[in-house]
């Protein structure tokens, strides 16, 4: 992305445009995260007397089935499905600056149960699938600014906007759930001299090394 | 059915505040000490996330200026626009999955410009609230975590995006149209 802007800047002379964007860009970045400071410290530590009073694990067994067949790797019990319930319902309720710290709790639990801490694991793919077409019932922030333009019927594109968030949420779970299964089915072979399985990628793709399954992930390469 | 929904998620995050702690202090929980415990992780967390996301702002923020957004938009707007999508929403499809405060401004923009009620006032505002910022999400969530390599997460994202947008732009041609 840099070098595709270092060239596009340099053919229509905005060298001097760049510089400056790069450091309002880094500046955002932190004001990004300093107003995520309050929320994640608020919300995390909210979460946490939930989660030390066993409200995650009611949570969890109550919605669960719901969750479970969408994370089918996620032990049953785990803590990270009350997580990602409590992240789709913040979202589902357009509630932005509670579904983050749930999501990213929801994340630091599905990172306990992953075998290789720096590759995603298939459901960590799935939340995000979740959340990045996220599903919203009322879009709050585009009402109040339809309103503030004098508009007739601010609410009026509650109904579009969830038919296509439907959509959108529909497609990244079909797309999630056809990249997964395309990952978790390379061709297997037992290695004759060490007993090892081994995993070779599919002669059909041409895809980059970061998409490869972790060697020997799961452990059954002892 | 609005009326509700927006009743709930204003009820919602209080009734949370106070019930929580209400319902550990029942169960006998320390409730204060189990928020510092938790409040902690939550600072080192955002205070984390620093660098991923001076990385991927920095990113944004240049390619938008450098002019290659620009470029972007003109070389796929001929292509959406012989499909049916107004010239006009067509650079919102491709800044709504990279930056949030951007299409956010560009949304009210076209609102302003076109009016609220304008075919392109409804199709800008059910884009933007139809789908969140994937490459903001994919940065916080897995920058959350330390995810390096993050497999088919960006593909699924900006596939979802894709069909949202021309879900959006369907949809709204279908009803206001």
């Amino acid at each position: 992305m840099i070098a595709l802007s270092f060239i596009a800047a340099a053919a229509t002379g905005r060298m001097d445009e760049l510089t400056k964007a790069a450091f309002d860009g880094a500046q955002t970045g932190v004001t990004v995260c300093f107003g995520l400071i309050s929320v994640l410290v608020f919300w995390m530590g909210l979460m946490r007397i939930g989660e030390d009073a066993g409200l995650l694990a009611k949570l969890a067994v109550l919605l669960g089935p719901a969750v479970r067949r969408l994370f089918p790797d996620v032990p049953k019990d785990h803590p990270a499905i009350g997580y990602i319930m409590s992240n789709m319902s913040a979202n589902l309720l357009g509630l932005g600056n509670a579904a983050t710290p749930m999501g990213i709790r929801a994340m630091q639990e599905l990172q306990k149960l992953n075998p290789d801490p720096k590759t995603a694991t298939p459901a960590m793919c799935t939340l995000l699938a979740i959340n990045t077409s996220s599903i919203t019932l009322v879009p709050t922030t585009l009402i109040a600014i339809r309103m503030s333009f004098g508009s007739a019927n601010p609410a009026e594109i509650v109904g579009t906007t969830i038919a296509a968030t439907a959509i959108a949420t529909g497609a990244a779970l079909l797309a999630d759930r056809w990249c997964r299964n395309r990952a978790m089915r390379p061709p297997r072979h037992r290695d004759p001299t060490s007993g090892r399985f081994r995993t070779t990628r599919p002669a059909r793709s041409g895809r980059p090394a970061d998409e490869t399954l972790p060697p020997a992930a799961g452990g059954e390469g002892g | 059915m609005y009326a509700l929904v927006t009743t709930i998620s204003a009820w919602m995050i209080p009734a949370m505040i106070a019930f929580i702690p209400l319902y550990a202090a029942w169960r006998k929980v320390p409730v204060y000490e189990s928020f510092v415990e938790g409040a902690k992780d939550g600072f080192g967390t955002a205070v984390g996330l620093i660098p991923h996301l001076v990385g991927m702002m920095t990113a944004i923020s240049m390619f938008r200026a450098s002019g290659a957004m620009d470029l972007l938009v003109a070389a796929v707007r001929p292509l959406f626009e012989r499909l049916g999508v107004p010239g006009e929403v067509v650079p919102l499809g491709l800044l709504r999955p990279i930056t949030g405060a951007g299409s956010l401004a560009y949304t009210t923009d076209l609102i302003k410009t076109h009016g609220p009620d304008s075919l392109i006032g409804r199709i800008a505002s059910t884009i933007q609230g139809s789908t969140d910022t994937t490459l903001y999400v994919l940065t916080v969530y897995f920058g959350a975590v330390g995810i390096r390599r993050t497999r088919y997460a960006l593909k699924v994202g900006l596939f979802s995006d894709l069909v949202g947008f021309a879900a959006a732009v369907a949809v709204c041609l279908l009803v206001f149209g």
